[in-house]
């Protein structure tokens, strides 16, 4: 009896080290996969001419310059807050309220608000499927945002959140960051509310520390090599919205909008680093 | 309106200097493996050759297979014989053919 419990027992401490031993081997492997990883994005940005998302910075500039739409006129007198035409620096202060509209908006609400307003394209038509689907380059509408931001390269952060309205997204974004809900009972904070997490192999930011957020915020709009086209900060949101399983949020919205306006908060005083590149 | 290709050149160079050209190409390189959402086989459509002519003489060639990414980056080292203008072609699958020149200015 007493020999049986003995075998008993060693069997089960070799089942224990045995786990352990597994447990060890599993995180080693997680720290190389990481490292891989990490050489995998560092090749990848070592040489900014490497990024394909530049082609789309040229194809948002040229269509920036060209005259469009039924009006047939280009985007050259589009305010985008530093007055019309004027696009160094002018993503920096974004997103920003505009006394035409009479709203906050962000970069790409704002070259939407300028293709209907100046260039006479059909608001709905432009909201028609704006983001594109895998393989497909970016739309103009965010190739045109991409160029935009790629003009506050070097710049920081610094929208001033001053005006009422801007401060009200301020405070609507920072409520659905933490506001759970939708079937899965998700927040934006859920997944980004720890430093350290991660969705498969792709580490997530952890919005609240500026560090993280600086980062992260100065490489949108990125190249994505996964689905080989250049993904917007709008287009961000809308797939986080997917995935956390909620009807679908509409590019310009007041809902993206506050929420780009509290990650901009986060991230103010980080460095513009556009196009970044993602896996 | 699609991109055109982005060439990347040293701006100051001297006869003798071997320097890197970098090019990037606008292309969805599909390998003719994938299937569409309707389970439909996506066509082949390659970029199968990259070529660069210096004063109309070749001096790279590469010949691109399904393993090569979307929208790819090709560069390659060259010794400067001098001034003049390199010639830049990437041919696709059924014969189109992309050019693209740029001047090397030469101090």
């Amino acid at each position: 009896m007493k020999s049986i419990r003995n075998k008993v027992c060693a069997a089960a401490l070799a089942l224990i080290s045995a786990l352990a031993g597994t447990g060890q081997a599993q995180q080693s492997s997680n720290d190389s996969i990481a490292r891989e990883l990490d050489t995998y994005r560092s090749m990848m940005k070592s040489d900014p001419w490497s990024n394909p998302g530049m082609l789309d910075v040229d194809r948002g500039q040229a269509l920036w310059k060209t005259p469009e739409g039924p009006n047939n006129v280009s985007l050259e007198q589009c305010d985008l807050g530093l007055g019309p035409g004027k696009v160094d620096g002018a993503f920096a202060t974004l997103p920003r309220y505009f006394t035409d509209a009479d709203r906050v908006m962000d970069v790409e609400a704002r070259v939407l608000w300028c293709m209907e307003k100046l260039q006479g394209f059909e608001r709905v038509k432009l909201l028609t499927r704006p983001h594109p689907s895998a393989g497909m380059p970016v739309k103009d509408l965010g190739a045109i945002a991409t160029f935009v931001a790629y003009r506050s390269n070097a710049r920081s952060f610094s929208a001033t959140f001053s005006h009422p309205k801007e401060k009200e997204a301020l405070a609507l974004g920072e409520t659905l960051f933490f506001r759970r809900t939708g079937p899965m009972d998700f927040a934006c904070s859920t997944c980004h509310g720890e430093s350290g997490r991660r969705i498969r192999l792709q580490p997530l930011p952890f919005f609240s520390k500026a560090e993280e957020a600086r980062k992260i915020l100065g490489e949108w709009p990125a190249y994505r090599v996964s689905t080989a086209h250049v993904m917007t900060m709008q287009h961000r949101i809308y797939d986080c919205f997917w995935q956390m399983r909620l009807p679908e949020v509409e590019l310009g919205s007041d809902i993206s909008i506050a929420l780009i306006s509290y990650l901009v908060k986060q991230a103010d005083g980080g460095e513009i680093k556009i196009p970044g590149m993602k896996r | 309106m699609s991109a055109r290709p982005r060439i990347r050149l040293p701006d100051s160079v001297s006869i003798g200097d071997v320097i890197e050209i970098k090019t990037l190409m606008a292309h969805p390189m599909e390998t003719g493996t994938r299937r569409n959402t309707d389970g439909t086989l996506v066509s082949r459509l390659l970029l199968h050759t990259f070529e660069a002519k210096f004063r109309g003489r070749e001096v790279f060639r590469a010949a691109l297979h399904t393993g090569t990414a979307a929208n790819p980056f090709i560069s390659f080292f060259m010794k400067v014989p001098g001034p003049g203008e390199f010639e830049f072609t990437w041919v696709e699958d059924g014969g189109a053919r992309t050019i693209e020149r740029s001047a090397l200015k030469v101090s």
